[in-house]
């Protein structure tokens, strides 16, 4: 620690006013605040003082979204195992996911810095931290065969225009790792759907065993709910699907260290989750009777397990910039963004992954959400008054 | 209206003004980058998403809508002092409507599989933002020539935008240019992918809003004061 101190003491009056890369000083500013405690002290004016900032609010997440990737690391090489019918250790499957995944989330992680840090020197203000929860999310909710090229183009379009283009770090009226994955979905969509969720790469002596099949949940829910797994497998999470997104059990534990420290909001959480299970019972029945396997059917809380959904909820739902600010306002937004997802899933089978098109969706609805609840109660009050 | 004033005004400045004089000039330059219809007029964004997937149904929508807007401008100028304030847009809509029919009939006589592809967008001409949009803002107040040359002006300010997004679209999109390969086979075979959201309108949305982030960003007249 102490050379580093020392070596940042060294360069810092190069990058000070008048230093020969006085223009680079955000880039260097970044580092020094990553690293160590912020030197500044306030200067007028009353201010909050509290031990949690922007920095510890991102670490916080990163922290929560480890199990998701862990897990995500471990099924990658499960699957892919799986596939071709071969007997592995844990430790196997998970180092076989673990160099699979890095690449992504290296590459996610290097451009999505690399243009925000442009943007900060170009612009002159600070870089913010509002990527590292960002450029691990991105990977999260990638098949692990997309190609590298595919992410950083990704990275680069929701940086840019789904956080610069309105001022930066909480500015983004959308969840950019979200919208990243809704540019790629669009872009690319032989790459995002379909039998793409196991890596397949070829294993010496080995074929793909017969059973195999590429479709995740969603995509086999559609065609007749009961070929479903059990939705004991699907909470645990041994099932295709984006890298971060087929365990259910760890997104709640993510879910419990966002909301025991309070950095993620349990009413978002719990909103959604009771939007899904109303609109799910909603429809089991208007169901048709005569077509017992119409996805209609598909009992309610399969929806929790299936798919993107705990992610989204857990992580994507409860961005404190994009999602709605009041009370009230959290609830309803949080029961619309479950409610959307099921209707999507069960009448959309082209767009399989509603809960990211509603998230995106309410996600826009969110200030006309927030002002409405303001003019309620702002009626309200004048009612008793 | 001011039927009486005007006038007087033109006959004024009929004597002191040439054909190409420096405030026509800017009647006719100012569409391209200032007073651009889409980027800061916002006006003609929706055929600007439709249109755009391909350069060529782009170009001809460009010279499309350059022809009505001219002809649709020269003649609600030459006729403004007799229009009644009252049925202004009924007359509007017919002179436009008349020029749009004989536009929609060419390109179904000599280009008729343009024709098809920008379908009902040439009809649609006729409720174009940018049409009504000048013949209401300018040629109803402004004499003949000059109407003529914001016509033209806007048509090409509005071309300008919708080549560069086409031009992007298919590039990125499927990877050619009118037509021609742009981007090389080798690039495929390294695993290069067409963008298959250039193909869907929104990206045109999302170019148009680049383009005008840029625009503001480099000219400074049009970042607004507040």
């Amino acid at each position: 620690m102490k050379i580093a101190q020392k070596l940042l003491n060294s360069v810092r009056p190069h990058f000070k006013e008048g230093g020969r890369f006085e223009k680079l000083h955000p880039a260097f500013d970044a580092l020094e605040t990553f690293l160590f405690v912020p030197g500044h002290t306030t200067s007028q004016g009353v201010h909050v003082r509290d031990a949690i900032d922007l920095k510890r609010t991102m670490f916080t997440v990163i922290v929560a979204l480890v199990p998701t990737l862990f897990f995500g690391m471990w099924n990658v090489g499960y699957q892919h195992h799986l596939a071709y019918g071969m007997e592995a250790s844990l430790v196997d499957s998970f180092l076989f996911g673990f160099w699979k995944v890095l690449p992504i989330i290296i590459v996610s992680y290097a451009v999505g810095l690399g243009v925000e840090f442009i943007f900060a020197i170009v612009r002159n203000h600070q870089v913010s931290e509002g990527y590292l929860v960002t450029g691990l999310l991105i990977p999260l909710t990638m098949p692990v065969t997309i190609p590298l090229w595919m992410v950083a183009l990704g990275a680069i379009f929701c940086t840019v225009l789904g956080k610069e283009i309105f001022g930066g770090t909480g500015m983004n009226f959308m969840n950019p790792a979200l919208l990243a994955r809704a540019f790629m979905f669009f872009a690319f969509p032989a790459y995002m759907s379909g039998d793409i969720w196991t890596d397949l790469s070829p294993e010496a002596g080995h074929v793909l065993v017969d059973a195999y099949s590429g479709a995740t949940n969603l995509v086999t829910f559609d065609a007749n709910f009961t070929k479903l797994p059990s939705a004991a497998d699907m909470f645990w999470g041994f099932e295709q699907g984006s890298i971060g997104e087929t365990s259910a059990f760890a997104c709640l534990i993510g879910a419990l260290i966002l909301i025991g420290t309070g950095i993620g909001s349990w009413q978002i959480i719990v909103s959604c989750v009771v939007g899904v299970l109303v609109m799910g019972l909603f429809l089991n029945a208007l169901a048709p009777a005569d077509m017992p396997t119409h996805a209609m059917h598909t009992p309610a809380y399969y929806h929790l397990l299936m798919g993107g959904f705990a992610f989204g909820a857990v992580y994507m739902a409860t961005d404190p910039v994009s999602a709605a600010q009041t009370e009230t306002g959290k609830w309803i937004y949080g029961l619309l963004i479950g409610m959307f997802t099921v209707i999507l899933r069960v009448f959309n089978p082209a767009y399989p992954e509603g809960v990211m098109l509603s998230i995106l969706l309410m996600n826009v609805f969110a200030p006309l959400i927030d002002h409405l609840v303001v003019e309620q109660h702002i009626k309200n009050r004048k009612k008793r008054a | 209206m001011s039927t009486e004033t005007t006038p007087v005004a033109v006959v004024e400045e009929k004597k002191k003004e040439g054909l190409f004089s420096k405030k026509n000039l800017r009647v006719l330059r100012d569409p391209l980058d200032d007073t651009n219809p889409v980027t800061v007029q916002i006006l003609g964004v929706c055929s600007a998403l439709a249109v755009t997937v391909q350069v060529k149904p782009a170009i001809i929508m460009a010279l499309g809508v350059t022809v009505v807007t001219a002809f649709s401008n020269l003649i609600i100028s030459l006729i403004r002092n007799t229009i009644p304030n009252r049925i202004r847009i009924i007359v509007q809509l017919i002179v436009a409507a008349m020029l749009v029919t004989i536009v929609d009939q060419l390109l179904k006589a000599y280009m008729f599989d343009v024709s098809k592809k920008l379908s009902v967008f040439v009809g649609l001409i006729i409720t174009n933002c940018i049409v009504m949009g000048r013949l209401e803002a300018f040629a109803l107040a402004q004499r003949p020539w000059p109407s003529f040359l914001d016509g033209i002006g806007n048509g090409l300010g509005y071309g300008i935008i919708l080549v560069i997004v086409a031009v992007i679209r298919e590039v990125l999109g499927s990877g050619s240019v009118l037509g021609f390969k742009v981007v090389p086979q080798w690039l495929y075979d390294m695993g290069y992918v067409n963008n298959g959201l250039m193909m869907l309108p929104p990206a045109a949305l999302f170019l148009i809003g680049i383009f005008i982030w840029w625009q503001r960003s480099r000219n400074r007249k049009l970042i607004n004061a507040s």
